[in-house]
C-alpha cells in the first residue's frame, strides 16, 4: 500500500509531444522528479486525439522511456486534458444555517459545497474540476474556513471546469489501453499553474499562460484560489502553419525557422536581412525575409495574448493580477515573448519556473514539461490530502481536488 | 520630358503672394521645433503654438499663441493625459478653427506620447480641415526607452491623426537614436530628433511656399502623405561646389533616414524637391532625379519639383519623401486612376498624375465608389488544420494565419 503511493506519474498527451513525468513522494511528503519520458506526438491536433492508434504508440514509447529512466513500474497516472471543447464558469452555492446557536459545523460546510456543485452541465459534458474559491459568511468575504464561526447564511463560490464527455473519454480510453489506471483527469492549465506558480504569487494574484503546441491554457489566481480558467485552441502549431503559408516553405522547415530565428516582436533592428535556406545537400535554395518571419510570428502570438487578455477583461480580473503573468509551454521559448506579453497584458511578465520540487533539474528547467510536472504535483497534493482525510475524517480539503472521474 | 512645364511658366506662381501657410507647434516638443525655425525664412506671423502649459507658451516667438486651459487643470497642463487635452481642444474648437482661417495649408508639428500633442493634434487637424485648409501633420514618436505606456499613447494618437489629417509624416525617434554615437548626451539626441523634424517641415514648406519652375502641387503632396499606410521616410541633404549634383545624389542615397537608400527600393511613391539658386542647370536636375529613379524602381509615382531661391547661391538642397507600400493606399485614395498611368511604373509628369488625385481627394468622403470584390482564396492557409474542427472566435476562423486575416503586407 505504501509502496504504491510513493510513485506518482503524470502524462500529458500534447499536440507536439507526449510527456510522462514520474515523481516520488518521500516520508516527509516532499516530491522529487525521478524520471521523464517523451515521444513526438503524431496523432494529436489542437490538444485532441485525432489518430488513436498513432497516439497510443507514442504514449507507449513515452511511458517506456520514463519507466526505464525512473527504474519503476508505472501503474496509474494522472492524465492531463485540454482542448477547445473545455468550458469553465463560476457557480455559487447558498446554505442557511439552521442550528439554534448559528454555529457553523462541518455538515453546513458540506451542504453548501454540495449546493454549489449542483450545476446544470450540458447533457454531453462532464465535470473535470470543481474548485472551491472562497466562503462568504453573511455576505462577508475572505473566510477561508468557516467551521466554528457564527453566521446565518453561508455561501461558497465554485469554479467549474467541464468538457465534452466523449472527447475526455477518448484520452482516458487511450491510456487504459496501455494497461494503466487513470487516477484522475486534470485540466492542463491547472496542472501547469501548480508547477510554475508559488504560494506568494497565487496570493498576490497571478496569471499563468501555457502556450503549448496546439492549445493555449490560462489560469488566473486571485487571493490564493483559482479564479478563472480558459483554453484557446491556438498554439505554436499555428505559428508554424502561418510561417509555412506566409513564407511559402514546407511546414517542417517553418518549424525549424521558428526555433532558430523566431522572435516575438516586430521591427527587431534590420528590416532587410534575408535568411538563406539550404537543401539537404547544403545548397542554398531560397531566401526568406527575416522581417516577414518576425511579423508573421509576432502577429500570431500577439493575437493569442490579446484573446486571453480580452477574456480576462470580460471577467474583470485584470486589476487583481498583481504578481503579473507567467509563461510556460514550448512556445514560451520564443525570444522576445516576455516583452510582447508585457506589452499586451500591461503587467510584468516572467518565465514560469518550476518550484518546490527537487529531482532531475534538466527536466525542471524546461518550460515544455511544466504541465507534466504539474500533474505529478497535483497527484502528490491529492494523495497527501486523501491520506490526511482518511486519518482525520476531514474531507473538506479534498474538495479542492475532488475527483469526478471513472464514471464511464 | 519636363519641357512642357519649363515652357509653361505660370505667372500666378511668381507674381501672386505665397499660398497662406500656417505652422502650428503643439505641446512642448512641437513648440520647441516651431521656435527653432529660423527667423528670416519663417516669418513669425506664419507660426503658431498651442499648448496647455502657459509657461511653455510664454517663451515662444510665434505670433499666434493659443493657451488651452480650464479650471479643472489648475494651470498644471494636461498632466500627460491625452484624453484631458482632447476634451479641452474640443472645448476650444472655435478658437482653433479661427486660428486656421484663411490658410490654405496648415502644418502641424508635435511629439506624440505625452499629454498635449496626442490629444490636441487630431482635433486641430480637424479644425484646420473644417476651416478649408489642408492639414499636414509632422509627428515624432517617442523613444523605446520612454516606456510602453508612452508608445501606446503615441500609436493611438497617430491613428487618430491619420484619420483626421490629410497627410502624416511620422518620425520614430528610436530611428535617430540608432544613427547617433553611443556617447551622445541625452539633450543632444533630443535636439537631433527635433532638428530632423524641423528639416522635414522646412523641406515641405519650401516646396509649397517657394514654387519654382517645376512646382509641387499641395494636392500631390497630400496624396503622397495620406495614402501611405506605413510611415513615410524623408531625408534632407544639401551640397555645394562644382560636383554638387553628384555629391547630393550620393548623400541622399546613403542617407541614414532612408536606410541607406533601401527605403527607396520599396517606396511606392517618391517626391523629390530641389532648391537652388538661379544657377541651377537642367543637367543637375536630371542627374539627381536619375540617381533616385534608378534606386526606386518599384515606385509607381515620382513627383519632382524645383524651387529657386536667390539666397542659396551655389548650394543645392534636396528633400526626398518616400512613402512605403502606398499600393494599398493608392487603391483607397485613387479609385478612378487611369490605366495608362499605372502601366508605366515611373511617371515624371506631375501634372498628368495629379488630376485624378485631386478629384479623388474631393470625393474621398463619397462611400458609394465601386470596389472590385475579391474571392477568398485561403485554401492553403489552413493546411495543417484542414481536417480538424475549426477554432472559431467571434466569427473569425483562428486557424487562418493572423497576418492574412489582418491584411498585413509582407514585403
Amino acid at each position: 500500500m505504501f509502496e504504491e503511493n510513493k510513485i506518482i506519474a503524470g502524462i500529458e498527451i500534447g499536440t507536439s509531444k507526449i510527456c510522462v513525468v514520474v515523481g516520488e513522494l518521500d516520508h516527509q511528503g516532499g516530491l522529487s522528479i525521478i524520471g521523464v519520458g517523451q515521444a513526438r506526438s503524431r496523432g494529436v491536433r489542437k490538444g485532441e486525439i485525432t489518430n488513436a492508434q498513432q497516439a497510443e504508440e507514442d504514449v507507449r514509447n513515452a511511458l517506456y522511456e520514463a519507466e526505464k529512466m525512473a527504474d519503476v513500474e508505472i501503474r496509474s497516472v494522472f492524465l492531463g486534458v485540454s482542448g477547445g471543447h473545455l468550458r469553465s464558469f463560476t457557480n455559487r452555492g447558498v446554505h442557511t444555517v439552521v442550528s439554534a446557536d448559528r454555529e457553523i459545523t462541518e455538515d453546513d460546510v458540506q451542504d453548501v459545497i454540495k449546493n454549489a456543485k449542483a450545476i446544470n452541465l450540458p447533457a454531453d459534458h462532464s465535470l473535470i474540476h470543481a474548485i472551491r474559491q472562497h466562503f462568504y459568511l453573511d455576505g462577508r468575504t475572505g473566510v477561508t474556513n468557516p467551521v466554528g464561526m457564527l453566521g446565518q447564511r453561508l455561501e461558497v463560490e465554485m469554479h467549474v471546469v467541464h468538457g465534452q464527455s466523449t472527447r475526455l473519454q477518448n484520452a482516458i480510453r487511450l491510456v487504459r489501453e496501455t494497461q494503466l489506471d487513470v487516477e484522475e483527469i486534470v485540466f492542463n492549465g491547472v496542472a501547469s499553474s501548480l508547477a510554475v506558480l508559488n504560494h506568494e504569487q497565487k496570493e498576490l494574484g497571478a496569471l499563468m499562460v501555457d502556450v503549448g503546441g496546439g492549445t493555449t491554457e490560462y489560469v488566473a489566481y486571485v487571493d490564493g484560489a483559482i479564479r478563472y480558467t480558459g483554453v484557446l485552441a491556438v498554439g505554436g502549431d499555428h505559428v508554424s502553419n502561418d510561417l509555412a503559408y506566409g513564407l511559402k516553405i514546407p511546414l517542417s522547415r517553418a518549424e525549424q525557422l521558428k526555433k532558430s530565428h523566431g522572435f516575438a516582436l516586430q521591427n527587431s533592428g534590420n528590416n532587410h536581412e534575408m535568411i538563406s535556406l539550404s537543401s539537404e545537400f547544403g545548397l542554398p535554395t531560397k531566401q526568406v525575409s527575416l522581417h516577414n518571419l518576425h511579423s508573421i510570428m509576432s502577429m500570431r502570438l500577439e493575437e493569442i495574448f490579446e484573446l486571453v487578455m480580452a477574456d480576462l477583461e470580460r471577467q474583470g480580473l485584470v486589476r487583481f493580477l498583481r504578481a503579473g503573468v507567467f509563461l510556460c509551454g514550448g512556445t514560451s521559448r520564443v525570444e522576445g515573448i516576455l516583452a510582447l506579453a508585457e506589452n499586451v497584458f500591461q503587467m510584468s511578465a516572467s518565465k514560469g519556473e518550476t518550484t518546490g520540487i527537487s529531482g532531475l533539474t534538466s527536466a525542471l528547467e524546461q518550460p515544455e514539461f511544466a504541465t507534466a510536472i504539474g500533474l505529478v504535483k497535483y497527484g502528490s497534493l491529492s494523495k497527501r490530502t486523501s491520506k490526511k482525510s482518511s486519518k482525520t475524517g476531514i474531507t473538506l480539503v479534498r474538495e479542492m481536488f475532488n475527483k469526478v472521474l471513472q464514471r464511464s | 520630358m519636363e519641357t512642357p512645364h519649363l515652357l509653361k511658366m505660370e505667372p500666378g506662381n511668381n507674381g501672386s503672394p505665397l499660398p497662406a501657410i500656417r505652422i502650428f507647434g503643439v505641446g512642448r516638443a512641437g513648440g520647441g521645433i516651431v521656435n527653432g525655425l529660423e527667423s528670416p525664412e519663417f516669418d513669425s506671423s506664419v507660426l503658431g503654438v498651442v499648448d496647455t502649459d502657459a509657461s511653455a507658451l510664454a517663451g515662444s516667438r510665434a505670433s499666434v499663441k493659443i493657451h488651452l486651459e480650464n479650471k479643472l487643470l489648475r494651470g498644471l497642463g494636461s498632466g500627460g493625459d491625452p484624453e484631458r487635452s482632447r476634451v479641452l481642444a474640443e472645448e476650444h474648437f472655435a478658437t482653433l478653427k479661427a486660428a486656421c482661417a484663411g490658410a490654405r495649408v496648415v502644418l502641424l508639428v508635435g511629439g506624440l506620447g505625452g499629454g498635449a500633442a496626442s490629444g490636441i493634434l487630431p482635433v486641430l487637424a480637424r479644425a484646420a480641415k473644417e476651416s478649408g485648409a489642408l492639414a499636414l501633420a509632422f509627428v515624432l514618436l517617442p523613444f523605446d526607452c520612454e516606456g510602453n505606456q508612452r508608445a501606446q499613447l503615441a500609436l493611438a494618437a497617430l491613428k487618430s491623426i491619420r484619420e483626421s489629417a490629410d497627410g502624416v509624416v511620422c518620425l520614430p525617434s528610436q530611428k535617430i537614436f540608432k544613427l547617433t554615437d553611443e556617447n551622445t548626451p541625452v539633450l543632444e539626441i533630443f535636439e537631433a530628433t527635433s532638428r530632423f523634424l524641423r528639416e522635414g517641415v522646412r523641406g515641405v514648406w519650401q516646396m509649397i511656399a517657394q514654387p519654382g519652375v517645376m512646382p509641387v502641387r499641395i494636392e500631390d503632396l497630400c496624396a503622397l502623405l495620406s495614402c501611405s499606410h506605413a510611415e513615410c521616410a524623408f531625408a534632407f541633404a544639401e551640397a555645394s561646389g562644382p560636383a554638387r549634383s553628384r555629391d547630393l545624389a550620393e548623400k541622399i542615397l546613403l542617407h541614414p533616414m532612408l536606410e541607406e537608400g533601401r527605403a527607396l527600393d520599396e517606396a511606392g511613391w517618391v517626391l523629390v524637391s530641389l532648391k537652388a539658386g538661379r544657377d541651377l542647370t537642367m543637367a543637375e536636375v536630371n542627374r539627381v532625379v536619375d540617381e533616385i529613379k534608378k534606386r526606386s524602381k518599384s515606385a509607381q509615382k515620382m513627383i519632382v519639383g524645383t524651387a529657386m531661391d536667390a539666397a542659396c547661391k551655389g548650394q543645392l538642397c534636396l528633400t526626398v519623401i518616400a512613402s512605403r507600400d502606398a499600393r494599398d493606399g493608392l487603391r483607397d485614395a485613387i479609385p478612378a486612376i487611369k490605366v495608362e498611368n499605372t502601366q508605366t511604373p515611373v511617371t515624371l509628369e506631375p501634372r498628368q498624375a495629379a488630376e485624378p488625385i485631386l478629384t479623388s481627394l474631393k470625393s474621398r468622403g463619397n462611400k458609394s465608389r465601386q470596389v472590385q470584390g475579391q474571392l477568398p482564396l485561403n485554401i492553403v492557409a489552413k493546411s495543417r488544420f484542414d481536417k480538424s474542427e475549426p477554432t472559431l472566435y467571434q466569427g473569425e476562423d483562428l486557424d487562418v494565419p493572423t497576418y492574412f486575416r489582418r491584411g498585413a503586407p509582407l514585403n
